[in-house]
């Protein structure tokens, strides 16, 4: 398969990729959830990622958060090849993820959440509940300004204000490499939007981010570039502003790249 | 219809807010002291059960004398609620706790009746025999849960099948030493741990125990008033901080001066003092807290609870937080194993049988859900003596033994739907739950009186 995003846009010329993902492989038994896969992400870029039920996205994203290794293949980042084990590895590049279950601690508040696993902690060790609040407070202001109920627990929150806990999480640990997974799959739409808004801003501040979703409307509102994967094979991976909706769905379905799928198969796509 | 004329007169009458008003001032005044308002349902069922045991025994119940000997019973069982609490929170259970407790208890009486005195031939009533028996047995328990809490946390066997193992393993290995014979007695300054006649704080110590826990109180609304402060988080009303520091301060000292003040020691006469055995409940409770709300250990114990896979993604290491919920548990049976061998004097065979059911009581009465990630150590501390105060309730009111745990049961049962209806905000079910447990306590309390 090959990129046919051969002229890189003003932004990808002048850097390095913040992530290099080359030839990844991941099998389960016999089964090859992602067979020597690449795909790459610039600073202030959204790389959507996309595929039907089984495609092998979150797979091949796993591979980069540590969740579950590659079996083979190279991850490099800022140009550096890295080894990439964990999740506490990946927080350590820079790589923070925003899982599609909203991965939070429910009986705890939110400022417990952002700091959870790296706690603020005073000189004699105890937890510094205050200074993690007040950190936290400042996150939100930037987040999400309406945000203010720091001392409850996190259940009683709007799907939104958990998203944005979640967010924060990510920011306040200044992430250079963002992994949404469904960002918006628990959201109403009101909150959707206020995700995306957050999502745009990131973005401005120079952080990458790769998109996981199965929803194309998403995709193509939010992404720069999209990598459409097939029973765990990349299909291809175009500009967004090259390419139509129907031509991305034609490479989710039948893995044809734009230009290939014939006409009839276009017509087959709306049935 | 006739209240027309006075709507019409007087509008703001109608306005819902104003309705609302004698309701507000109340929930305000709650949300504002940010008091737990379970711990306060508590309470205030602790003192239902109280004055009511007090109305039926005639008089017996609320008596220095009672109540001292109610704390002193309440001890062992509520210490080792405090480490249960963060077992069912992580969602583990530990059955192991009394079977444990009889064996360390055991070993200790070994330590000080044999193995010093004998094996090593110290002689009887060396001034160090009580603190090498106590570091042996808290060492003994913190490697028992270490055992179970590695095969729970790394080897992956659900604790129930773990610790219903070592349930049947502690309690028999008991019975490898001196093919069980009781042991007695035991050292004499170990027995103190038990809170005998001399096994308590004495007159001028017991106010020092007040006076420090007013000073405590005090120290902590100001530490909390300045971080607020520092950190430009809303702070509370400067008069509520000083009405809990009165409230609390008073109920430390009444507690210390009509408990253990007003009760003479059967032997000397003189003022008994706070017994020992709750002088280490306190600093337990105070301990366990600690970890639980301020350190990271707790904070990971709770998320975990919570979501133990937001826990695991957060990078926390799970495993080792469980396993250490469990050495917790080992050293806290550990410390009650001490107390209850002190007490008898002795180490006999069925030491602990059944108290990891009181144990477990006690945790749940006191609030904490086996769903994982909610429950508190003074709740369990409170549960522990409520189902105390229900057995000796209950003795004094001379109702059988069967009878009691009936009771008991029905209780448990209780307390555990009356906070599941509560959580799910149905009303109708609390008071119908509340209303069938009291009236099945009342009819076999009644029949049950011999």
């Amino acid at each position: 398969m090959t990129d046919i995003s051969t002229t890189p846009d003003e932004a990808t010329r002048r850097t390095t990729p913040l992530v290099e993902l080359r030839d990844i492989r991941v099998s389960f038994g016999g089964l090859h959830a992602v067979d020597g896969v690449s795909v790459d992400l610039y600073p202030g870029e959204v790389v959507g990622l996309v595929g039907g039920n089984g495609a092998g996205k979150s797979t091949l994203m796993h591979t980069l958060t540590g969740a579950h290794p590659a079996d083979a293949g190279e991850i490099r980042i800022n140009g550096e090849p890295v080894v990439i084990r964990n999740p506490r590895d990946a927080r350590n590049h820079g790589v923070e993820v925003i899982y599609q279950k909203l991965a939070l601690a429910d009986n705890i508040d939110a400022a417990g959440n952002v700091f959870l696993g790296r706690e603020l902690l005073t000189r004699s060790g105890s937890l510094d509940d205050s200074g993690m609040a007040s950190a936290t407070r400042k996150v939100m202001k930037r987040l999400n300004p309406r945000f203010t109920n720091l001392k409850t627990a996190v259940k009683s929150l709007s799907g939104g204000q958990r998203q944005s806990v979640a967010i924060a999480r990510a920011v306040h640990f200044n992430a250079r490499i963002l992994i949404m997974d469904e960002p918006t799959a628990a959201l109403g739409p009101a909150e959707t939007a206020q995700v995306r808004d957050l999502i745009t801003q990131l973005k401005a501040e120079g952080i990458g981010i790769f998109l996981i979703s199965h929803d194309i409307h998403d995709v193509f509102d939010l992404a720069d570039r999209i990598s459409v994967m097939l029973q765990g094979k990349l299909v291809g991976t175009v500009n967004k502003s090259d390419v139509t909706k129907d031509e991305v769905l034609a490479m989710i379905i039948v893995g044809k790249l734009p230009g290939e799928a014939t006409p009839e198969e276009l017509d087959e796509l709306h049935r | 219809m006739s209240e027309r004329p006075v709507t019409s007169e007087r509008p703001e009458r109608t306005n819902p807010t104003a309705e609302e008003a004698p309701k507000r001032p109340w929930r305000e005044l709650m949300s504002t002291t940010e008091i737990d308002t379970r711990l306060l349902g508590m309470v205030m069922a602790l003192a239902v059960i109280w004055i009511g045991f007090h109305i039926l025994s005639g008089g017996d119940f609320l008596t220095s004398r009672n109540l001292w000997n109610l704390s002193v019973q309440s001890a062992s069982i509520a210490i080792m609620a405090t480490g249960m609490v963060l077992i069912i929170v992580t969602r583990n259970i530990d059955l192991s706790v009394g079977a444990v407790l009889g064996f360390v208890g055991y070993t200790m009486a070994m330590v000080q009746t044999q193995w010093i005195p004998k094996t090593f031939g110290l002689g009887f009533g060396r001034w160090y025999t009580w603190i090498i028996a106590l570091a042996v047995g808290l060492a003994l328990g913190a490697v028992i849960g270490f055992i179970q809490g590695f095969i729970v946390a790394y080897v992956e066997v659900p604790a129930f099948i773990v610790t219903l193992g070592g349930y049947l393993v502690w309690r028999g290995l008991i019975f490898r030493f001196k093919q069980g014979q009781t042991l007695a007695p035991l050292d004499d300054t170990f027995q103190r741990i038990g809170g005998g006649s001399r096994g308590a704080l004495g007159e001028w110590k017991s106010w020092a125990l007040a006076l420090l826990a007013c000073i405590a109180i005090a120290a902590s609304l100001v530490i909390s008033r300045r971080r607020r402060l520092r950190y430009d988080l809303p702070q509370r009303p400067l008069g509520v901080d000083v009405g809990i520091g009165i409230v609390g301060c008073a109920a430390a000292i009444a507690v210390v001066w009509r408990i253990a003040i007003n009760y003479p020691s059967p032997i000397t006469g003189a003022p008994t003092g706070v017994a020992y055995p709750v002088v280490i409940l306190i600093a337990v409770t105070l301990a366990v807290t600690y970890l639980a709300r301020r350190r990271r250990f707790g904070r990971y114990v709770y998320a975990y609870g919570g979501n133990p896979e937001a826990a695991e993604l957060g990078g926390i290491n799970t495993r080792r937080t469980v396993m250490l919920t469990f050495v917790l548990m080992g050293v806290l049976a550990a410390m009650s194993a001490a107390v209850q061998t002190a007490r008898l004097d002795a180490a006999v065979t069925n030491l602990g049988i059944q108290n990891e059911l009181d144990v477990i009581s006690a945790a749940v009465i006191g609030g904490t859900s086996f769903s994982g990630g909610i429950g508190t150590i003074p709740g369990a501390v409170l549960g522990a003596v409520v189902m105390q105060s229900l057995r000796s309730g209950m003795v004094l009111l001379a109702i059988d033994s069967p009878s009691q745990d009936i009771v008991v049961g029905v209780v448990l049962v209780t307390a555990v739907a009356v906070d599941a209806a509560l959580r799910m905000h149905r009303k109708r079910i609390v008071a119908g739950v509340l209303l069938t447990g009291l009236i099945v306590s009342a009819i076999v309390i009644q029949t049950g009186r011999a």
